[in-house]
């Protein structure tokens, strides 16, 4: 009997169209075997989740965040918070609890704040991930900071905080007497930006608040994301909207901003 | 009402029908979050011992969420059909459930008794079942609507042509549209999630893909997924629009988050009617769902999450759609926390809505900080090939550049048509072949640079 013969090498189908990629970043003309998508490209799709997974359960690194934010508001502490979710398990399942601080940190909130009054408190949170922030919450704040200083906004003690969803800032804020809240937060994870970044803001923080009341500025990242010293830029002007309309939310559109 | 049940010497007791359907969920993190899960393992098979001895009839003397209160309770009740009720009228919940899996349950007796049974009483059965049962009946159920071609034929499986772009750029956009019918997909519709609500960025994706349309003849329909509101102002300004879309739930107020109320819904429909743009048929909307969005809104009323969804069924039904779709991952793992939950819910809402006749197809997907995979969602494909289900979707390589999450890609679809011996809508097919695309035993072609479609692009 005759030697079984390798098998044909050209069993991996290519599409005609690859061309139409330039016009898009979805995996398209990405071909075929038999009604399969080929293994390379299958192996760098889950590339693309593994690192969204891992931004989702990479904790926020405290020292190094700790540092940098101390050394942009040097003449104040930097407050460490924590929500009342322990874990990224608790945390994923009880969005409540994320919404929350822990009866310690809020403690340390109150003693931060004493009798003392903010126009603006601000802190830099985890959320969906951590490594966003730590990416991009320190050069965000290094622009955004000199711009409130130079208008004559006071800013609080800036804060750290863990575990930590987009509502956290309205009990934050409140206890730290601010007048309005800002949130440097880590957005869900996409394959394609993991590290993507989203800044809210409310005026009069108080617990209950509700996403309407608030105005959100999103997917902040160097590689075709929004630019830190346009985010910064876009941030302040909101900031500025809101003490001029003493509000936020859907009432403030970036044409009141804009429009001066 | 209290209603009861005894395990081994110990009584079980649910005030209330809400919170006996509640406790005999299968586990989800949604019902757990909202506080209305059981408590234990066993407290929830004894709410299924006692819900598997509830008549049916009660489901129509105790309404979940008062009548007075919320006009998806007034629409099920006043659209209650007693005659087709009446061959299992006499049925408690578990009777149904036995019934339906039984040979006297048929396609067409099915059928005749859908208009008498609530999205409650469907809830309350699918509580009660395994999910083989699920997949059994559902695959009895047959559900057929038309616009430019048929969907729900025994033997089909459709897909909606997702070619989302993070900007709506228009050339993005029809890359991936090209690539998606190079490789069968978009008989369910060619439907865009926009990046923005604004009317003319909508309207220029209309013109473009009823210019695709038109250009190549493709039996298809298309469809921007923008809030309804903003549809019927395209509609006024006679931009093309074929399907009318909107995100419906099973709540008054959670349908008042969403800025829209029956009365709206019906605007828009009368609206897309009058168009007359369907060439075989005269389905005119699109409808989306998920276990969750009542919740999520802090409007589901103390209803558990699925029994939520089952009665936004009855919202869809009264417009008699063309498609719906259960978006069942894509809320995240609050609500539903893995694959397994994610999988259950999928089954539980295909088997809901064909049991209550709708044209079911299920966005079998997750977001990334779920408890799932790619393996999750080629389990959930095959269960829900299996199970007859009416569509999925087509995105490029599974992955949504605009919504950042992951569905179905058109190869997946390949695979269960393959597997299962399934084909595209008739219509769709045949246009398929005619352009060279696939050949009529629906094996794909090679297709060369010259094909007219890449022509264009």
């Amino acid at each position: 009997m005759d030697a079984l013969k390798p098998v044909d090498g050209n069993f991996i189908q290519k599409d005609a169209w690859g061309r139409l990629r330039q016009f898009t970043n979805a995996r398209i003309a990405v071909g075929k075997t038999g009604t399969a998508i080929p293994l390379a490209e299958n192996l760098l799709f889950r590339a693309d989740h593994a690192r969204a997974r891992d931004a989702v359960y990479t904790a926020l690194d405290e020292e190094p965040m700790a540092a940098a934010l101390q050394v942009l508001l040097p003449a104040l502490p930097v407050l460490r918070l924590k929500s009342r979710a322990e874990t990224r398990q608790e945390y994923l399942q009880r969005p409540d609890w994320g919404r929350q601080l822990c009866d310690a940190s809020k403690q340390l909130a109150k003693d931060a704040a004493g009798s003392n009054r903010y126009d603006v408190a601000i802190m830099v949170a985890d959320g969906l991930s951590a490594q966003a922030v730590q990416l991009h919450a320190p050069a965000v704040l290094a622009a955004f900071l000199p711009l409130l200083a130079g208008a004559g906004f006071s800013v609080a003690p800036l804060c750290i905080a863990r575990q930590a969803r987009v509502a956290i800032s309205d009990e934050v804020g409140a206890l730290l007497n601010s007048r309005l809240s800002i949130i440097l937060i880590g957005e869900r994870p996409g394959l394609s930006s993991p590290h993507s970044m989203g800044i809210y803001i409310t005026y009069n923080p108080a617990i209950g608040n509700t996403d309407e009341s608030r105005n959100c500025i999103s997917n902040i990242h160097p590689l075709g994301g929004l630019a830190y010293q346009e985010a910064a830029l876009q941030a302040f002007n909101l900031v500025k909207g809101a003490f001029a309309l003493q509000l936020t939310g859907v009432h403030l559109k970036s044409h009141h901003v804009l429009g001066g | 009402m209290a209603y009861r049940s005894t395990i081994q010497g110990i009584v079980y007791t649910f005030p209330s029908l809400a919170t006996l359907l509640a406790k005999a969920s299968p586990l989800r993190s949604g019902d757990v979050l909202a506080g209305l899960a059981a408590d234990t393992y066993m407290e929830r098979v004894a709410a299924q011992m006692a819900l598997a001895d509830v008549p049916l009839k009660t489901f129509l003397a105790e309404a979940v969420i008062p009548y007075e209160k919320d006009e998806v309770t007034r629409l099920i009740m006043d659209g209650h059909d007693a005659a087709a009720f009446a061959p299992v009228s006499h049925l408690t919940a578990g009777g149904l459930r036995d019934w339906l899996l039984s040979a006297e349950a048929s396609t067409t007796t099915i059928q005749a008794i859908s208009p008498g049974i609530t999205p409650e009483m469907a809830a309350a059965v699918s509580k009660l079942m395994r999910n083989q049962d699920l997949i059994a009946v559902a695959k009895k159920c047959s559900v057929v609507t038309k616009f430019r071609n048929t969907i729900g034929l025994g033997g089909r499986l459709s897909t909606r042509l997702q070619p989302n772009h993070p900007t709506d750029d228009p050339k993005g956009i029809a890359a991936s549209m090209v690539d998606g019918l190079l490789y069968g997909s978009g008989d369910a519709v060619i439907g865009i999630n926009p990046a923005t609500d604004d009317p003319e960025a909508v309207a220029t994706l209309l013109y473009m893909i009823d210019e695709l349309r038109e250009n190549y003849q493709i039996p298809t329909q298309s469809c921007v997924l923008s809030h309804v509101t903003t549809t019927i102002g395209l509609i006024n300004q006679g931009v093309p629009v074929d399907l009318v879309f909107q995100s419906i739930g099973g709540t008054q107020k959670t349908n008042s988050s969403f800025g829209i109320s029956l009365s709206l819904l019906q605007e828009a429909y009368q609206a897309a009617l009058s168009l007359n743009r369907g060439t075989i048929g005269n389905n005119v909307m699109y409808f989306e769902t998920g276990q969750g969005n009542a919740l999520s809104a802090n409007a589901h009323e103390g209803i558990d999450q699925q029994t939520c969804e089952a009665r936004a069924y009855a919202v869809a039904k009264k417009f008699n759609p063309l498609l719906v779709n259960t978006v069942v991952g894509f809320i995240g793992p609050e609500y539903l926390f893995d694959g397994k939950q994610i999988i259950r819910a999928a089954l539980e809402d295909h088997f809901c809505a064909k049991l209550l006749g709708l044209p079911m197809g299920v966005d079998i997907c997750y977001t990334n900080h779920a408890e799932a995979d790619q393996d999750d969602m080629d389990n959930l494909l095959t269960l829900l090939a299996v199970a007859g289900c009416t569509f999925i979707m087509g995105v490029p390589g599974a992955d949504d550049i605009m919504l950042n999450y992951q569905s179905t890609s058109f190869h997946d679809a390949l695979y269960a048509r393959n597997i299962l011996g399934l084909r595209p809508a008739p219509e769709f097919e045949q246009w398929l072949v005619r352009q060279g695309i696939m050949d009529g035993e629906s094996n794909l072609l090679t297709v060369a640079p010259s094909h007219r479609l890449l022509k264009n692009v």
